[in-house]
């Protein structure tokens, strides 16, 4: 399997990454050999196989819908690069 | 007295007796990490004042009386736990000034058994490595030669806990980041059965996978902690609600005729030959303690590394996606737009390694290609996991090694993805089936670097896992060895 560097930028654009012309190059070679190491999964022939999504075999559980968290605006808030009046700010979006 | 390597039971009976008092052993490790630290870089933070108020509330439960089975010990933990108003950064830019709002189940329940958390260890960029190298704040080195990796991504708390800058410490391990750096450090760690222990506050990596467990200089320290760490957790919907059997108590003689089986996947080409003389020798032992070695198949092994490196950067890109430079973690400077504000913190906040495996998950995961990768790798899963559950029909245990090779050279394989990835080719199989295993030592080779074996058992038996390992302790002595 070989990606091209077009398909490298298609992925970097739905990762919200930014990628440079070399890493655009480094990384196409570099998925390409690890994809190539996928490819051997295709011996196994596995029509037959329920896909397993998880390790242990549990229902979810299940609990009271109960408010449980006090307010932990500040807190929260303090995480942030940039606040304004109890809110997170980011870069205008509607002109 | 040099308390660096004392055990952690042989440390408590120290404190009870008053041979010297929590603070002061405090102060020791927090003077041997000022000391040692430089050349190792296994600590990302030091926490003197945490750790200093924490040892004197010690003292004072010890002459009350009223002390529990960790009260006073210094730990380590992983810089990936979630710990109140101390920087968690999962050794990344990204997360370079994060001081979490809340504290993980695993360092909440070792404070509350009266664990002293010296600080936060080094990792591999949110554990997504196998040799430390991938880490925003540098290698860490191994104290059995410092040109060597200690492995990944628990590097920082193998380091630690061999060249003793704490008692013992607690990793995380996804495809052996626990058991892989136990091996090359030649300390002894364990990863529970995925569900045993609570993933509240753990920064997440591949949640499916994602557990975990004591890394210490002995199956005793390893059971004793374990007993802290593990249990039923609301918080986190895939912990499992069973019993916490007294794992320190039961580290009985192994019984008679315990069945160990020998899979021949695990000792086929690639396997250095120290390492496969060592397990072999191992077996001996075993034997000679009354168990029988059983060979037998696992015919999926070789399919563990392609599913794995499916399944996890698909787990990962997901889980990273939070990274948004929003609510918390780095934002970049002077965006010009929300589009471009996502892109560049993501590009500026995360490393090489990680950005390789967001990418590699978003392109098993997009439209066109989920069926033919992830959604196989998820039925190769099923096929290894079977393997595994057919294996137990068999035997009680498995034995193998935990890595091909002992401790490789900082830098030799950072050029290869795929060659480092290799490095995990014997763990990652058991975090797959979701299995308990753990590392411990069982020899050296010609240089002095250690050699581990794996014992893996079936989900939730880690008390027989412990006992095995415990009884191959008793019997020998590579767990007491310490570099110079």
């Amino acid at each position: 399997m070989s990606i091209d560097a077009k398909t490298v930028q298609h992925v970097a654009t739905l990762a919200r990454l930014q990628v440079s012309a070399e890493e655009v190059a480094s990384y196409g070679e570099q998925l390409s050999r690890i994809l190539t190491l996928m490819e051997s999964l295709n011996r196994l022939p596995t029509d037959a196989v329920s896909p397993m999504s998880h390790a242990v075999n549990m229902e979810l559980p299940e609990r009271e819908d109960t408010v449980c968290n006090s307010n932990q605006r500040e807190s929260l808030l303090a995480c942030a690069a940039d606040t304004e009046q109890g809110h997170f700010r980011v870069p205008k979006i509607i002109e | 007295m040099d308390m660096s390597h004392l055990s952690l039971e042989d440390a408590a009976d120290h404190l009870r007796k008053k041979t010297f008092s929590a603070v002061e052993l405090t102060r020791f490790f927090l003077e041997r990490i000022a000391r040692e630290n430089p050349r190792l870089n296994a600590y990302i933070t030091v926490d003197e004042a945490g750790a200093l108020a924490a040892a004197q509330e010690a003292d004072l439960r010890l002459a009350r009386g009223d002390a529990t089975p960790l009260t006073g010990l210094p730990l380590a933990v992983k810089d990936l736990f979630c710990t109140q108003g101390l920087r968690t950064t999962c050794a990344s830019r990204m997360l370079q000034r994060f001081c979490p709002p809340y504290e993980s189940t695993v360092t909440r329940r070792l404070k509350e058994a009266g664990a002293v958390l010296l600080g936060k260890t080094n990792m591999d960029e949110f554990a997504m490595g196998s040799s430390n190298e991938t880490s925003f704040f540098g290698p860490v080195h191994n104290p059995w030669d410092l040109t060597r990796t200690p492995g990944g991504s628990s590097g920082g708390s193998a380091t630690a806990v061999a060249a003793g800058l704490c008692l013992a410490a607690i990793g995380t391990d996804t495809g052996g980041s626990i058991r892989q750096p136990a091996a090359l450090t030649g300390i002894t760690g364990l990863k529970p059965t995925y569900g045993r222990v609570s993933r509240y506050g753990m920064i997440a990596f591949a949640s499916s996978l994602d557990q975990a467990g004591p890394m210490t200089r002995s199956v005793a320290d390893a059971a004793l902690l374990l007993q802290a760490m593990a249990g039923h957790d609301p918080l986190d919907a895939t912990s499992i609600d069973t019993p916490v059997p007294a794992y320190r108590e039961r580290l009985r003689p192994i019984p008679q005729g315990l069945q160990i089986g020998i899979p021949g996947e695990y000792f086929a080409e690639g396997l250095t030959d120290p390492v496969r003389r060592a397990v072999e020798k191992a077996m001996g032992v075993f034997q000679e303690l009354g168990a029988r070695c059983i060979p037998l198949s696992l015919p999926c092994t070789d399919y563990a590394i392609p599913t794995y490196y499916v399944i996890a950067p698909a787990e990962a890109s997901s889980n990273l996606a939070r990274y948004d430079g929003v609510r918390f973690g780095h934002r970049c400077d002077d965006p010009k737009d929300l589009r471009e504000m996502y892109a560049r913190s993501r590009s500026e906040g995360f490393g090489a390694e990680v950005k390789r495996r967001i990418m590699l998950g978003t392109y098993v995961l997009s439209s066109g290609y989920y069926d033919a990768y992830y959604r196989k790798a998820q039925k190769v899963r099923r096929l290894i996991a079977d393997d595994f559950h057919a294996a137990f029909s068999q035997v009680d245990l498995l034995l193998t090694p935990t890595t091909p090779e002992t401790a490789f050279q900082l830098g030799e394989k950072n050029s290869d993805p795929v060659q480092m990835y290799l490095s995990d080719i014997f763990t990652i199989n058991v975090n797959l089936a979701g299995l308990p295993a753990i590392s411990l030592p069982c020899g050296f080779d010609e240089q002095t670097l250690p050699i581990g074996m794996q014992l893996i058992a079936p989900p939730l038996r880690e008390e027989s896992l412990l006992a095995t390992a415990h009884a191959f302790q008793q019997a020998t002595d590579w767990h007491l060895r310490r570099p110079s």
